[in-house]
Parts: structure tokens; sequence; C-alpha cells
């Protein structure tokens, strides 16, 4: 009968109990995981199972991880993500979680800009932890990518973004993400990159903050290379806070846009890219 | 008569505009805008030096803090 162990295939003789299989293959493996739950070694197997296995403390190498995360995205869908390149300009509420996102989607390699250092009144929204306070962003979260998928390519810059720098750091990525906090750096970045590096798309957001309908989030073409996330008009204020959770929604709009612009999608809707 | 199109919108004026004048009238602050004229990006540096002729188009893209 065929199983599935690792998510690869295998053929086992009909009977073979989970006990069996772990000493034949991997007699380490203290976590036996079949169909989703995990289960005693006496089990015997069944035609189709899906069966993991785990040994606590040990990591999976770039070839296992690889496989397991060619088994979970669909076929093709991996190798585009793997070769593509994308720049996160600010690490805050929208560029942690689009870097992490990212990350776990197996994107090949990642461009992080941020100046700023993890403060306690970051950690309502952005993906940070307690013991990472007084770190520089990028430090802190090359190392939470890290624990993630450590086999995406991470290059950092600590810097705070100007013009100049914008073709030097971002002339090579696939797609960028504008992830500031500040309106005239967003700005800033639209016009330096859609002018300075013609082509390429750029994925920027605006309107945020507090905690209105979530539905009001939406993802626009607004320039010919810009891609436009928020409501427009939810400005950080005084009695309007950002918050995680429409922050977060923001930042994974503009993290699915990235997907479907590196597939050759179109972000706003069912249909391919008209450019 | 100036004949444009602002964000997909037909906007007239019977006096000459840069495009600084433009967005001064829409009540946009310029640091916080992209604008493409024409389908070319515009830089912030020449919006005053400008000037908008008649059957053109303009997308304005204004921005909000927060992230």
């Amino acid at each position: 009968m065929r199983i599935w162990l690792n998510e690869q295939p295998k053929e086992v003789a009909a009977g073979t109990t989970l006990a069996q299989l772990r000493a034949a293959v991997q007699p380490e493996a203290d976590v036996l995981i079949c169909n989703g739950y995990p289960v005693q070694p006496e089990q015997p197997l069944a035609d189709g199972d899906r069966v993991v296995f785990i040994q606590r403390g040990r990591l999976p190498d770039a070839e296992e991880l690889e496989a397991l995360l060619v088994a979970r995205h669909t076929p093709g869908v991996h190798q585009k993500l793997k070769r593509a390149a994308v720049g996160i300009a600010g690490l805050g509420g929208l560029g942690s979680p689009v870097a992490i996102a990212l990350a776990r989607s197996g994107i090949g390699r990642l461009v992080l800009v941020d100046f700023d250092v993890v403060e306690p009144s970051n950690l309502n929204r952005q993906q940070y932890f307690m013991d990472q306070l007084g770190l520089p962003k990028t430090v802190a979260l090359r190392e939470t990518l890290g624990r993630i998928n450590p086999y995406v390519e991470v290059e950092c810059h600590v810097l705070r973004l100007t013009a100049e720098r914008v073709p030097e750091i971002f002339g090579e990525v696939d797609v960028l993400v504008e992830a500031f906090d500040d309106p005239a750096a967003k700005a800033m970045l639209t016009e330096t990159f859609l002018s300075r590096c013609p082509g390429r798309p750029l994925v920027a957001a605006s309107g945020v903050a507090g905690h209105g309908p979530a539905n009001r989030i939406t993802t626009r073409r607004t320039l010919q290379q810009l891609y436009l996330i928020g409501d427009g008009r939810s400005a950080a204020a005084p009695g309007q806070g950002l918050m995680a959770p429409r922050v977060g929604v923001a930042a994974h709009h503009q993290a699915n846009a990235v997907l479907r612009l590196l597939l050759g999608q179109n972000p706003e809707q069912d249909q391919a890219c008209s450019t | 008569m100036l004949n444009l199109m602002v964000n997909g919108k037909s906007f007239q004026s019977s006096a000459p505009l840069s495009v600084a004048e433009l967005l001064l009238h829409l009540q946009c602050d310029a640091a916080r805008v992209a604008v493409e004229h024409n389908g070319i990006i515009l830089q912030g540096e020449h919006f005053a030096t400008t000037p908008l002729a008649d059957g053109d188009r303009l997308e304005i893209v204004q921005f909000v803090g927060g992230g």
C-alpha cells in the first residue's frame, strides 16, 4: 500500500505499524503524527495515511523543508516564490507581519530596511517579543524569520531610507512593499521607486489605523505600478491608534498582493495581470 | 479653459494651473502625495514648475499616516 511519509509518497507492506516504519526510516523520531493527530506507535497503517515523524529539537535541513513547502504549495508556485526577491521598507506593524508571511510562503530573498529599535509600545501590533526590546528591528526580525524558515536569504539595512539610496538598495527586487508609518516617507518612496525602478510594482498602504470594519481595507491599483492597501482615510491620530487586527489585515493584504504579483496574477481581482 | 481628468473625474479651470496649484486647490499636502501625470510619475520637486495642459490626465494618491 502507499502512504505519505513527511509529505513524500512511500510504498509499505500491508499491516505495517507506525513503530515498524519508524524503526526502518527514522528510529530517533519521538513524535508520531498520523493524519494530523499524534498517535501511539502500535497503530497499524492504512492505505493513504499521511505520516509525519518529528524528532524534537532537530531542525529539518534545507532539502527536507523544501519538500514540505513544495507539498503544501501548489506545484509551480513554490519554485516561482523561491526565485523571487522582495523588498520591505519599514519593519513596524505592516512590515514585520509582511516579512513573516512571505518567509512562511518560501520567498527566496527578503531585503529589509528599518532604522528603529524595538520599543515596548511596538508590542501592541508589531511582530516582536519582550526579549527583543532594545534590539534593532532588522536584527530582531532576522532572528524570528530564522526560527520560521532559516533557508530564506535575508539582507538587512539599518538606516533611515532616503531617495538617493532607494535604487541602490531595492534596485534588484521583483516587488517592493512600502510599510512606513510617516505619510511623507510613503510619498517619497512611492515617487522614487516608481520613477527610478520602472516596471517593478510597489505595494503600499494608507489608512490602516483604528478598529473600523476590516472589510473597508481593500487592495486597489491606483497608479500604473502602485497597488494601494487600506481604507485610504483612517490616519493614525490621537483617539485612533494603530491596532494589531486592522494593521494585520492590511499587512496580509500586502503580502497576498506580493504573492499574486509574483505569480503573474492581478492583486485586485480574479484575473491575470494586464501588465 | 483647461479640461483635466483628475483621478478619473473631469476637472475644469479657467486659469492656467501648475501641478502644485492644482494640489493646493484640491487641499492636498504636496509632501504626502504621489502624482502620475499623463502616465508618468512626477517628482515632488517639479510640482511647481510643471504646467498643466488641456486634456492632461492626473492620478493623485494621498497618503495618511500609520503602519
